[in-house]
């Protein structure tokens, strides 16, 4: 039998093996922004809250929320793609609520990490793991 | 003062006895040769609610044969614990006798010797005797069909669900959850939803546009039964979307959602709810954690895992009940409800008998009327097994050899994958294999037979990232399936490790060589879900092999080598 048809390959394969990569190389580069951010500072982990799927159904577009109550600015990181940084969100004083929610496009199974910075300087950081997978095989 | 805890263990191993008393009638009865429907159906009605559970049904109308699974290993805090406990070991824990119906009903030993003392099991026309006994019982029992209900034969791939949808309507469920409902396409699904005489429920099916709760679907409904407000809230499979194409519902989004399942708990509560159960398609261990991260609920319903346990797991003060699948068990959940609370349980998993239990004559007819237009293509003999075909166990089943095999020899392929499926009745050794038994093992609206090239790496890397789906630690990363089943290769899995390092080993059987993570192979597979895959449809491949080997014989697989458990 002939061997048709390749692009019609089963399983996704070049996406699939990406996902299941793991990008050490930028994950230095997650740290950095976090370094910037913070400027060094203690980063705290309560009165943050960040909701992200424990299994991304797509990949190329996942909700995610963040939520943090008081907070002057808050940055979300995609600690495993090329680019980690996802966005910053600042909020004015009259701002209702300190929440924002956005999808993203995650290269792999990672950490998504949310840091606030708080009206009076302090930093709360949020970190959820990701799973980015092939699946296929539910019973 | 008894705290209601206290109580509810009592009442525990009062149900645990009542339980083995059951099973030990069953086991001597067996040996009179004397089982009859009253036995088999015995009941003392107890507190003031009914529950009667189906789940996982897969649309087998008619009597089967159902093996259980002999591997089936847990992870993390489910090692060692139900559901994972197969064979001898349930039997001792939950003393049912060697060779027994119970023994035959639930566990994988001396299947085919006992089959043929037992007989078939489940049929839709007996689970309606057993319904009807119960609500003659008590009148206002709730009826829960936990979903995968319109998937799983030919009958219902031709008529796009509607054969399941005329029976089970006959039955008279008041509420269902879902799972490979949806891969009939969303728009079949809501199309049949928009037409249920029930309600169907899902507090985690999403739009996916707006990632607001979907409009068809209610995450809970209320009920009055017994003088007692009941909310029973849904809950349909978390990881459709992964496990299941997308692209057949790409309107829907899915997941866990246990946060907004605890606001679903309050707000019934709030609304006067004396009792609250979930119907569930999470899979056991799913369940089971969302027991302990979702307080308030007092009887999960669940399903997806296809576990048949004869006893409620307790967790705090919520009881988890498993049905099992493919029609082969009822549970009947009686339960004392007073000032506001559950005080109490009975609980009985019934085996559905077929030579024992009588059929619901009515419902024979409406079966019969819904295969009557395939009846020839479904009794074509295809030819005979000399093995037992089964599919249920963590790693390859001999349906799935067979299946492995078409593949290898149909499409000229060095390996085969052929996907951890836990539906799909058994077939005796002797017996005939129907196009009607083909279909039942592969039956799906995406069962294309794909044929294309991997690399050893990428080969590792899909066994690595499935074995994950069932052997994370953390339930709330499992999918519910079993391990990929391979043909043409061997490996090693350490079931212990993390992603990544699990497999090991992999050999190409043909050669004996070890599989070069470099070199590209020629693999087989179905029900790929990608859109756009091509190939011809895999009942198709599998019958074509069995028409070509006549009777089927098939070695004992010892490709995969299981360690860590």
């Amino acid at each position: 039998m002939k061997l048709t048809r390749r692009h019609a390959l089963v399983m996704g394969a070049g996406a699939a093996l990406a996902n299941c990569i793991t990008l050490p190389a930028f994950a230095s580069l997650g740290d950095d922004a976090i370094a910037a951010f913070t400027g060094g500072a203690e980063v705290g982990d309560t009165g943050i809250t960040l909701t992200a799927p424990a299994i991304a159904e797509n990949g190329n577009t996942v909700p995610v929320s963040v939520d943090a109550p008081g907070a002057a600015e808050i940055m979300v990181l995609a600690m495993g793609n090329p680019t980690p940084a996802v966005g910053t969100f600042k909020f004015g004083e009259l701002a209702g609520s300190q929440a924002a929610s956005t999808r993203i496009r995650l290269a792999g199974t990672q950490d998504v990490v949310a840091i606030a910075k708080m009206a009076d300087g302090t930093f709360v950081k949020a970190s959820s793991n990701v799973k980015v997978t092939i699946g296929g095989c539910g019973g | 003062m008894i705290s209601r805890r206290d109580f509810l263990q009592t009442t525990m191993a009062a149900s645990a006895i009542y339980g083995s008393a059951g099973f030990g009638n069953w086991s001597r009865l067996a040996a009179q040769q004397a089982m009859t429907q009253d036995q088999l159906l015995e009941f003392d009605t107890f507190g003031n609610v009914s529950l009667i559970h189906v789940t996982d049904i897969h649309a087998q109308l008619k009597p089967i044969y159902f093996r259980e699974p002999e591997i089936n290993l847990g992870v993390g805090a489910a090692k060692g614990q139900v559901p994972h406990i197969t064979g001898q070991d349930f039997r001792k824990l939950y003393g049912i006798n060697d060779g027994s119906p119970s023994a035959y009903a639930l566990t994988h030993d001396d299947f085919s010797a006992l089959a043929q003392s037992y007989g078939r099991v489940g049929g839709m026309d007996r689970v309606a005797t057993v319904i009807n006994r119960i609500r003659a019982d008590r009148p206002d029992a709730l009826l829960l069909d936990g979903g995968d209900t319109w998937h799983g034969s030919y009958t219902c791939y031709q008529t796009e669900g509607q054969d399941m949808v005329n029976v089970m309507n006959a039955l008279k469920p008041d509420a269902m959850t879902f799972h490979w409902e949806f891969t009939l396409g969303s728009a079949r699904v809501d199309e049949i939803v928009e037409g249920l005489p029930f309600v169907a429920l899902g507090q985690n099916i999403f739009d996916s546009e707006w990632d607001e709760p979907a409009e068809l679907f209610k995450p809970y409904k209320m009920f009055e039964t017994g003088g007692v407000k009941v909310a029973v809230i849904g809950q349909a499979f978390p990881y459709m979307p992964i496990a299941n194409p997308r692209w057949m519902f790409p309107e829907y989004s899915f997941g866990i959602r246990d946060e907004r399942m605890q606001e679903m708990v309050e707000e019934v509560r709030a609304n006067g709810a004396e009792l609250v159960v979930c119907l569930s398609h999470n899979g056991f261990d799913v369940d089971r954690k969302m027991a302990s991260t979702v307080s308030g609920i007092d009887v999960i319903l669940s399903g997806h895992t296809h576990d048949a346990l004869p006893e409620p797991v307790l967790v705090g003060e919520t009881i988890i009940i498993a049905s099992g699948s493919n029609g082969k068990f009822v549970s009947r959940v009686d339960l004392d409800v007073r000032d506001g609370r559950m005080m109490g349980f009975r609980h009985k998993l019934f085996p559905i008998f077929s030579d024992v239990i009588d059929p619901d004559p009515q419902v024979t007819a409406l079966i019969d009327e819904q295969r009557a237009p395939y009846k020839d293509k479904l009794e074509e003999v295809i030819g005979q097994t000399d093995t037992l075909l089964y599919r249920r166990g963590n790693f390859n089943g001999s349906w799935d050899d067979l299946i492995c095999d078409a593949l290898i020899s149909e499409r000229e392929a060095d390996i085969a994958m052929s996907p951890g499926v836990r539906w799909g009745p058994s077939i005796l050794p002797g017996q005939d294999i129907t196009r009607e038994d083909i279909w039942n093992v592969t039956s799906m609206t995406y069962g294309e037979a794909y044929r294309t090239e991997m690399t050893g790496e990428f080969i590792h890397v899909i066994l690595e990232d499935v074995a994950d789906n069932l052997f994370n630690p953390d339930p709330f990363y499992q999918q519910g399936g079993d391990m990929v089943r391979i043909g043409g290769m061997g490996y090693r899995i350490d079931v212990s490790k993390p992603q990544g390092s699990r497999i090991s080993d992999m050999t190409l059987l043909k050669t004996g060589e070890a599989i070069d993570p470099a070199k590209t192979y020629v693999v087989a597979g179905w029900a790929s879900v990608n859109e756009g895959t091509e190939g011809p449809q895999i009942w198709d491949v599998v019958e074509d092999h069995i028409r070509k080997q006549g009777t089927v014989s098939l070695n004992p697989n010892n490709s995969v080598q299981v360690v860590g458990a």
